[in-house]
């Protein structure tokens, strides 16, 4: 995935020593990081000593029982678990196996973790991450594949990250385990396995809030969350061979969103495509066109498209699945569109 | 103050005389803030929403007393009493139930989400059994680091029957966390009845479910509150696990301010306003210990009142939150995202 210009952009960045990891590792390595680094942080889960999908790996065997916490199948209890752990001083890191699970836990995600130090007139620091894993194509049907990052984007209090690289996935996740707030990390299936680079053993963080320009180019702006970088990426490669020229950001963080990123090439491009795995009504894309048009309405030459999952619960069958995640092709056709 | 003849054979737990006194004095200071809560917001000196914890001071009282410093509570919808036993003062109790800056939240969180994390507090909670999992965490964060601190929810007989009663609880109990699970029956839920969402007699039978002690006690009777909170915060500091304690217990006001109370008699609520007040039962057998006359409680009670009013003209004078105020809190550093 991805192109070269930004990974060379971090490698000046970054020490010398270089990684090889999957997305799925690099996670893993900034846990470690963290847990070495400050006592206070923790993980609790179900299965994390095991590890579905290793980001947890190897966590119980240097920290012990008191740090790598496996838990029985209660997402209220692992929410409000970290919350008031959290109130004692300690720095959580809760794990929900599917975002779907998260749903279980609404009350003490929403009700409580994010109103809590404004309830409480600021008088609390809440320094958790609740991570989780979000996104469909592994045929895992409606209840396994949410991707419900605006549910929590709409409640003030919490952050909401979502890295697309192992590099991000280290940096953000670190920044996470650091930042005083609740913040909602949300992880990607496919990803976990299929993203891999070159990551710098040594230590580095990425602050919220700043989006990456993941293509640089004057036709258009494409806005990719999480895994539909790839899939803007590589319609912005078919398209430069047609003479279109996309630019592609990965706002990162969709709270706090780096608005200015977006608008400054919207400003640039004059057009404007959102491409996301949830559904498309009142998604994320909803968002970020509303706040494009108030800032950058006069410099639009069409009118800002959206590609999202329809707003249907994922299909089991794997062609319908695959119909139901936006596309290289739609992508592609979108752009054209819009440029007609 | 020479003990009478007639004084019964007591355990006192330990207590020495001044202790004994003190829990009236905390029973008395929950009453009359209460009782001027309900007199203020009925006045409209007071907004927003108000539920009162008359006639059950004795379960915060005796639990808070078995409690030390670094031990920490979660409360809930009715969380007046239990902030007042766990030490926070009354002045900015008052001002944060009247939404002032001096409140203990800067009055953003009124009445059910009073909270100071500085007393261990851990926060009133508008959802029911919210504060169980919380608690539950709190105790985590103490076994995680092996210290000696213990969590203590309270919670009411609604909030048993609420998932997040057996997620926190079963949870705690697998890693035998320093937790207590203090449920206050005080026999409705809202409105319905205990005996209509509780398939089984007590709340505490189902501790056998979780492999802990369930303990029913009085909840009008302090000393037995403080008793068996004592036990279960011994048990939690020598690591054997959380215990689930019931106290018996009735509201003598309505769920809130302004309930119409048509789903229970009034002869109900006047036969345990005679015979179930934990204060007057208290004074009787501080009495008949020898331990406080006639003119100590009329004392106890002169100074608490004058402490309420002074709460509350320190409340009144308060000024509102600035209008700033408005999008801070948010977040932390800066408090905005």
């Amino acid at each position: 995935m991805g192109g070269h210009e930004w990974r060379n952009e971090y490698a000046k960045k970054a020490a010398s020593v270089m990684s090889e990891v999957s997305y799925s590792q690099a996670l893993n390595m900034a846990l470690r990081e963290e847990m070495r680094r400050d006592p206070r942080v923790f993980c609790l889960g179900e299965d994390i000593k095991e590890s579905t999908y290793g980001v947890t790996r190897g966590l119980y065997e240097e920290f012990g029982p008191r740090r790598v916490i496996g838990t029985p199948i209660s997402e209220t209890a692992i929410a409000g678990a970290a919350l008031g752990a959290a109130l004692v001083g300690m720095r959580p890191v809760a794990e929900f196996m599917y975002m779907t699970f998260m749903m279980s836990a609404m009350d003490q995600l929403v009700n409580q973790a994010a109103k809590m130090k404004y309830m409480f007139g600021g008088r609390a620091l809440l320094p958790i991450v609740f991570r989780t894993m979000a996104g469909a194509g592994r045929s895992n049907a409606a209840q396994h594949t949410q991707s419900l990052e605006t549910w929590f984007a709409h409640a003030p209090g919490l952050k909401v990250v979502m890295p697309s690289t192992p590099y991000d996935a280290k940096g953000l996740l670190k920044t996470a385990i650091r930042d005083d707030n609740p913040v909602i990390f949300i992880e990607n299936k496919l990803l976990y396995a299929t993203a891999k680079e070159q990551v710098p053993v040594a230590e580095y963080t990425i602050p919220f809030g700043q989006a990456a320009v993941r293509r640089t180019g004057e036709h258009v702006t494409i806005v990719g969350l999480q895994r539909m970088v790839e899939i803007a990426l590589a319609a912005a490669a078919e398209l430069a061979s047609a003479g279109i020229e996309a630019e592609v950001i990965d706002p990162r963080t969709l709270v706090p969103l780096d608005l200015d990123t977006i608008v400054a090439s919207v400003q640039k491009t004059h057009r404007l495509i959102v491409v996301h795995e949830a559904h498309e009504r009142m998604g994320a894309g909803a968002e970020i066109i509303a706040q494009v048009v108030a800032h950058a309405f006069d410099y639009l030459d069409a009118p800002p498209q959206r590609i999202a999952n329809p707003n249907v619960p994922t299909p089991f069958n794997r062609m319908l699945e695959e119909l139901s995640i936006p596309s290289v092709a739609q992508v592609v056709a979108a752009v054209q569109s819009l440029l007609s | 103050m020479s003990t009478l003849p007639s004084a019964p054979s007591i355990n006192r737990e330990g207590l020495n005389d001044d202790q004994l006194r003190q829990f009236y004095v905390t029973m008395l200071r929950i009453r009359r803030f209460e009782e001027k809560v309900k007199e203020l917001f009925l006045d409209a000196r007071l907004y927003g929403s108000v539920h009162l914890y008359i006639g059950e001071e004795a379960v915060a009282a005796g639990a808070c007393a078995a409690l030390r410093d670094g031990d920490v509570i979660s409360s809930t919808h009715r969380g007046h009493g239990h902030g007042i036993a766990k030490g926070l003062e009354l002045g900015p109790m008052m001002a944060e139930l009247m939404g002032k800056a001096t409140g203990y939240n800067f009055g953003k969180g009124g009445s059910m989400h009073i909270a100071s994390l500085d007393h261990g507090m851990l926060g009133a909670n508008g959802i029911v059994a919210a504060g169980i999992p919380i608690a539950t965490g709190a105790a985590l964060g103490f076994w995680i680091r092996g210290s000696r601190e213990v969590a203590l929810c309270f919670f009411g007989d609604g909030g048993a029957n609420h998932g997040a009663f057996h997620e926190g609880i079963n949870f705690a109990a697998t890693l035998k966390l320093p937790a207590i699970f203090l449920c206050e029956n005080n026999h409705y839920a809202q409105y319905q009845p205990v005996t209509q969402d509780l398939p089984v007699s007590n709340v505490a039978d189902r501790a056998a479910a979780y492999g802990i002690p369930g303990v029913i006690v009085d909840g009008a009777d302090v000393l037995a509150v403080y008793a068996a909170t004592r036990r279960a915060a011994e048990r939690a500091r020598a690591g054997e696990g959380p215990t689930l304690i019931e106290a018996k217990t009735y509201r003598f006001e309505g769920h809130f301010l302004g309930d119409p109370e048509s789903y229970r008699a009034k002869e109900e609520v006047a036969a345990a306003r005679t015979e179930r007040d934990p204060l007057t039962r208290f004074a009787t057998l501080l009495t008949q210990l020898g331990l406080a006359g006639a003119e100590d409680f009329q004392r106890y009670d002169d100074a608490v009142r004058q402490e309420v009013a002074a709460a509350v003209a320190f409340a009144e004078s308060s000024p509102e939150p600035s209008p700033d105020l408005l999008l801070t809190d948010v977040y932390d550093v800066d408090g905005r995202a």
